[in-house]
């Protein structure tokens, strides 16, 4: 190979709508060698590129296309501190020291194409323990793991490998739910586009353990550079055995594909999902039967989100009892936390269940970007609650999530602020569900359409009194009608902000008279 | 169609590449793909109708998507988005008259950390802002030229 210095810079999602790709490019022509990886998650300062001396890697960001240049001369004098845009190594800084990364280890430090690269960094070591152990053992571990689902339910991962390795069936599946429709949620789109083999490696793990030999990645078409990186590592897979026919030579099959969804945020729903899988309208079903025993093609399936199977090697690897020993009572391991909206230091942070709302928005978000106050924040994506900053000393954990109606959701948190209005957020939580309703059931389809209209009317001040009622009556009616969390939940961001923030449902209300709300006038 | 016939959700892979080719669902392909799925043509059209994707008449020929979801307005995706309409003449879900030109709404391109998110002709723009999208729609339209 050539003694080019070698340069890394993302080829994340993120990063490229930012630039990164005219940068790689800027850097090819200037003789570097370009490494493409994921994002580290510090997305304020992305594109962010490094290069690695002394053994560790150094970084620069963010960085324009007019940056190239002048680093290109920093970097061959070896005088990198001489850049402005210096940041010292990577794995130094504050974002970084302090997180606890069981999942995004690898995200953006290796090429998330290189078999040989995650190998090295430790990849496939707990699939080469798993080939060897029995199903009932793999299902002990992830059982003792404490491991719940990261796609929004936290049920018991354990739980449903036991059911689905128990089922008896000529054919059995793992369906990995990788259509992460939820605003504030990037988490898995970062895991696949930067370390894609991971995914891979849970999934096997899983089909030796229940006993499927076919496994589906449900991917969004929102994401198409994930949808890249993913189908050239499953041929890159195929091509060294760690998929098909002899699974690193355990003599065990397993067969995985990509299905790329085709628009509709209903499909992250697990039924609905299935539904899809097999071309037919994404309409939820109605449970029982669970899919852990008829699933896919009315087949026992193990479906999980992207990070719930993206955390099983670890559990392999180092033991459930090891996995269980991170977190707090009963949400143990890491989540990968997403902060956006306004805030200053935005991105993904990887911890340990148990830090606070406000740890995760003032100390590590380093509150907002505008520099305005923090009104509110969204956790667990559209049909999460909205809470104020009087309940941000709660811990981020399962229970204390719910006990004060919220829920950890997939981990996204959205912050808000004092601009915003929360009736307007309300109207559209009923808007979102309106148009992305799988239509089955009535009170999502119907209820949503009606939300709307009772939230104009308590805006516009028509019968206002009587139409607050009516909104408390429907949100009821919501929760305990629907067939599934789209319909069941969708109450939750409208009752959260109504509890919270009374003030926005009032009329006139103060923030639409006075304030910069939504129907300001220049 | 045949290659995707016995495929786990072939008819919306089918009906996928249908569109990447020719930009739309016409009425022929409900009834090829009825035939080669061994489905009704009302099956068919209930899945083209279910999914946001799938579209029964041509768009734009640049199409615009912008995010609508909760941590882009959280960045101020709806001024952008009156700005945008205002400056390019068009309204959300509308293609304009000369068709060279579709809007839409998008819920989540994950970009949410570096909002508000765009997309054209499929190439993702982050931070974007009303200038951000109107030059990347005129460079958009002079390639195409």
């Amino acid at each position: 190979m050539s003694d080019a210095e070698e340069i890394f810079v993302p080829l994340d999602s993120l990063a490229v709508a930012l630039g990164a790709d005219e940068i790689a490019g800027a850097f090819f022509d200037a003789d570097f060698d370009v490494v493409r990886t994921g994002s580290r998650g510090m997305h304020w300062l992305e594109p962010l590129v490094e290069v690695e001396k002394e053994g560790s890697r150094i970084g620069f960001g963010p960085i324009d296309p007019d940056d190239v240049a002048p680093l290109t001369d920093a970097i061959k004098s070896g005088d990198f501190a001489a850049h402005p845009k210096h940041l010292g190594a990577i794995e130094a800084m504050d974002w970084m020291k302090a997180q606890r990364r069981l999942i995004f280890a690898r995200c953006g430090v290796i090429d998330p194409l290189s078999l040989a690269d995650y190998e090295n960094a430790g990849g496939l070591l707990a699939l080469k323990k798993a080939a060897m152990m029995t199903p009932d053992a793999l299902c002990a571990e992830v059982m003792q793991s404490g491991l719940r689902g990261r796609g929004g339910a936290g049920f018991p991962a354990g739980i449903k490998w036991k059911t689905v390795a128990g089922a008896d069936a000529d054919q059995k599946y793992v369906v990995c739910n990788a259509d992460e429709g939820d605003s504030g949620t990037f988490a898995d789109r970062m895991i696949m586009e930067g370390d894609p083999f991971l995914l891979i490696e849970g999934m096997a793990i899983a089909g030796l353990a229940v006993g499927a030999t076919r496994g589906f990645i449900y991917l969004r078409s929102e994401y198409p550079i994930a949808e890249r990186v993913l189908s050239e590592a499953i041929r890159l897979a195929y091509n060294e055995d760690v998929l098909g026919f002899d699974v690193l030579g355990s003599g065990k099959r397993f067969d995985l594909e990509l299905f790329i969804g085709a628009g509709a945020y209903i499909c992250g729903e697990e039924t609905s999902l299935l539904n899809s899988l097999e071309g037919k309208r994404g309409e939820v079903r109605a449970k029982p039967p669970l899919p852990a025993l008829e699933g896919l093609f009315g087949k026992p399936t193990l479906v999980h989100n992207v990070l719930s199977l993206c955390a099983v090697p670890a559990i392999i690897a180092d033991g459930g009892k090891a996995y269980a020993a991170i977190g707090v009572g009963r949400s143990s391991g890491t989540m990968p936390f997403q902060l956006s909206g306004d805030v200053r230091h935005s991105g993904l942070y990887e911890a340990p269940f148990g830090l606070t709302l406000r740890d995760l928005v003032e100390k590590i978000g380093g509150g907002t970007r505008s520099g305005k106050n923090i009104r509110a924040i969204q956790i667990g994506g559209p049909l999460g609650a909205y809470l104020p900053p009087s309940k941000f000393d709660t811990a981020i954990d399962y229970e204390a999530m719910i006990a004060i109606g919220a829920g950890v959701g997939h981990g996204g948190v959205v912050v808000y602020n004092e601009e915003v209005d929360l009736l307007e957020q309300a109207r559209y939580a009923f808007e979102f569900c309106a148009e992305e309703s799988c239509g089955k059931c009535t009170p999502c389809r119907i209820g949503a359409v009606r939300g709307v209209e009772v939230i104009d009317r308590i805006k516009h001040g028509e019968d206002h009194a009587k139409n607050m009622g009516v909104l408390a009556d429907l949100c009821e009616l919501m929760i305990d009608g629907s067939l599934c969390a789209m319909g069941g939940m969708t109450p939750i961001p409208v009752q959260s902000a109504l509890n919270h923030f009374p003030e926005d449902f009032a009329f006139p209300s103060k923030k639409r008279t006075f304030g910069a709300g939504a129907e300001k006038k220049p | 169609m045949r290659p995707y016939v016995g495929r786990a959700g072939g008819l919306i892979s089918a009906l996928r590449a249908v569109q990447a080719e020719i930009g739309y669902l016409p009425s022929e392909t409900e009834a090829a793909a009825a035939t080669a799925f061994n489905l009704t043509r009302a099956e068919v059209k209930g899945v083209i109708s279910f999914y946001a994707d799938f579209v029964r008449k041509p768009k734009g020929e640049t199409v615009i998507r912008l995010c609508a979801a909760e941590a882009c307005q959280a960045q101020g995706s709806r001024m952008l988005e009156k700005e945008v309409c205002r400056r390019l003449a068009i309204e959300p879900g509308k293609t304009s008259a000369s068709g060279d030109l579709t809007l839409e709404h998008v819920f989540c391109l994950g970009l949410c950390s570096a909002g508000p998110a765009a997309m054209i002709d499929g190439v993702l723009m982050a931070k974007a802002s009303p200038e951000k999208i109107v030059s990347g729609f005129e460079a958009t339209k002079e390639s195409k030229k």
